[in-house]
């Protein structure tokens, strides 16, 4: 069971090569609903996008419909309408486990908890092989954990909301795909740490040679990204390079009450 | 002359490969295949009844002793007490369990009852596994019955296993405290296909300062049924905790009746019992992460019952 998924052809999934000239992954018109109490609620609506750049910021006020986006790109919501393509190939209607195989990771806001699970178990299933421990210990130290401390551990309560965020963020990569989604890989991380991390999307950036896209509230973060993606109310408010909106971001009062309350 | 099927059967519940270190007993279909003592530990056959009485030293301390059974007779049904008598300060490991290898069409059977008398300070850990296989159509039965009795200040750490094989067990394990003994238990049970599997715990906290602490964890898959049932009596100033946490798929059912008794206004008593199917978003992860729908339950299965 434990193989490699892309045994061989992680090099076909490269950016350059893919069909459609270097689109890493691109959103045609999507909507999503839910049904409530209240009756249908419209949680996205047409939005397209495409992440052709190494780094992709989506930021936008709480509640907007990133984290509702991270779904669907990954495959836990279907949309109702509109299409998916990764590297031109259409994976609407593919499942979690399909587009998991075919490149794409997500770290997930809040990360899930276990019963039983050490972080050297999950480890190992992110990588699809048994991990050596120096390959364990590298994952770890990139998010600063230390091996010999936390692989034994379980993946429960004991361990507190940062550490938990920070094997999250290991997981996906030790997963090595060529697209990478991160949910506010910074909530919960201390500001000590903070600069680390953007390190590591650097390097993860020059080793896969993928796309990563962080969904982020974060200044520092929306500094090191070629293109921002701002969702408010489930639509793309704006999009551009950081030149183009993060000026725009910052004289926009409301939005900025939004970003400061997270920061 | 132990064969191939009875060495498995030994691997399965004792994690032995050939003949023990320290004292053992081996039970082959209903009588003693081999025994050995030393100096510290006595093993005598009951006269009365099937069943041992072991002796432990006061004082002895690194022993581990091993009494596995094994039963690879189709249709063997027996009834055995082993009593444990385990000195004063002394500290030991005691490695039971029971195999059953049924390749015909009549119910195989072992009652196991387990009597444990813990003098002060005496430190023991317990560890049972329960394994069935073969090819018949036979059911394997295994009615365990563990009695503690644990004398001032006495530790004892009971580890059970039942993951795979047994066709229906009903469990029932006591435990009398005097002042400052502790007891901790830790089951781990898997049913599948029809089986029925039961357990019971009843403690009673007498002495000051006497504590409990009971954790099931359990997977019932396809048709199969569990109950777990416990019962804890703080009857002084003492510490009890019961937990079951089960994990239901297929049209398994598990059913959860948990009581605590505080019959002294110093006992804090809890219990905790959470049934369910496996977490949604557990799954959805571990598909993020490659894994399909079904390795992704049995990963989250095994890490459970680990
Ligand atoms: N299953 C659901 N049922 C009802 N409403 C939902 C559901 N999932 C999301 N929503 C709503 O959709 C909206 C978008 O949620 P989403 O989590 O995508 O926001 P977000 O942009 O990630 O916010 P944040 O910055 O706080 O993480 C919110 O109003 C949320 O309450
Ligand atoms: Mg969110």
């Amino acid at each position: 069971m434990r193989k490699m998924w892309y045994n061989g052809r992680r090099t076909n999934l490269y950016i350059g090569e893919s069909p459609n000239g270097g689109t890493m992954l691109s959103l045609d018109r999507i909507s999503f609903s839910v049904e409530t109490e209240q009756g249908r609620k419209q949680i996205l609506k047409d939005v397209s996008f495409t992440i052709d750049s190494p780094f992709t910021v989506i930021t936008g006020p709480n509640g907007g419909g990133k984290s509702t986006l991270a779904k669907i790109i990954s495959g836990i919501y279907t949309p109702d309408s509109g299409k998916i393509y990764f590297n031109g190939q259409d994976i609407t209607d593919l499942g979690v486990t399909e587009r998991a195989r075919l490149g794409v990771s997500y770290a997930f806001q809040t990360p899930v908890r276990f019963k039983g699970i050490t972080v050297s178990d999950i480890l190992k299933i992110a990588a699809g092989k048994d991990l050596s421990v120096s390959e364990a210990c590298e994952c770890l130290s990139n998010v600063g954990l230390c091996a010999r401390d936390y692989l034994d551990r379980e993946i429960n309560n004991s361990l507190s909301g940062g550490e938990l965020k920070r094997i999250e963020i290991a997981t996906v990569l030790a997963r090595k795909t060529p697209l990478a989604v991160f949910d506010e890989p910074e909530a919960g991380i201390d500001l000590w740490s903070f600069g680390s991390l953007i390190k590591v999307f650097e390097n993860m950036r020059d080793s896969v040679n993928g796309s990563i896209v962080i969904i982020s509230h974060q200044e520092r973060i929306m500094n090191i990204a070629d293109k921002i993606v701002v969702i408010s109310a489930g639509q793309v408010e704006r999009q551009g390079t950081k030149d183009e909106i993060l000026p725009y971001l910052f004289k926009h009062d409301s939005m900025c009450d939004a970003l400061k309350g997270k920061v | 002359m132990i064969d191939q099927i009875e060495k498995n059967l030994l691997k399965e519940i004792a994690d032995l490969h050939g003949i023990p270190e320290g004292a053992y007993n081996i039970r082959k279909n209903g009588q003693t295949e081999s025994r050995s003592e030393n100096a510290n530990v006595t093993i005598v056959t009951k006269t009365d009844k099937p069943g041992i009485d072991i002796y432990v030293k006061p004082g002895t301390t690194k022993q581990s002793i091993h009494i596995p059974v094994i039963i690879s007779k189709s249709g063997l049904e027996e009834v055995v007490y082993n009593d444990f008598h385990i000195g004063q300060d002394a500290e030991v490991v005691i490695i039971a369990g029971c195999g059953i290898h049924n390749s015909g069409a009549c119910a195989s059977k072992h009652d196991g009852i387990h009597t444990f008398y813990l003098e002060k300070n005496a430190k023991v850990t317990y560890v049972e596994k329960h394994y069935g296989d073969g090819e018949g159509t036979g059911e394997k039965i295994m009615n365990p019955q563990t009695i503690l009795y644990l004398g001032e200040n006495a530790y004892l750490e009971m580890n059970t296993t039942q993951i795979k094989g047994v066709d229906s067990t009903d469990r029932i394990t006591k435990a009398t405290l005097e002042a400052g003994a502790s007891v901790v238990v830790s089951e781990k049970i898997m049913t599948h296909g029809k089986q029925y599997a039961r357990t019971e715990f009843q403690v009673d906290l007498n002495g000051e300062g006497s504590s409990a602490h009971v954790v099931s964890r359990s997977v019932a898959k396809d048709q199969s049924h569990q109950i777990f049932d416990s019962l804890i009596n703080g009857n002084s100033k003492c510490a009890g905790h019961t937990e079951c946490d089960a994990i239901v798929m297929d049209d398994a059912t598990v059913s959860a009746i948990p009581r605590i008794n505080a019959n002294n206004v110093e006992a804090a008593l809890v219990h905790e019992a959470v049934i369910g199917k496996i977490a949604g978003e557990q799954l959805i992860k571990f598909m993020t992460l490659g894994l399909s729908e079904k390795e992704a339950e049995e990963q989250i299965v095994s890490g459970f019952l680990k």
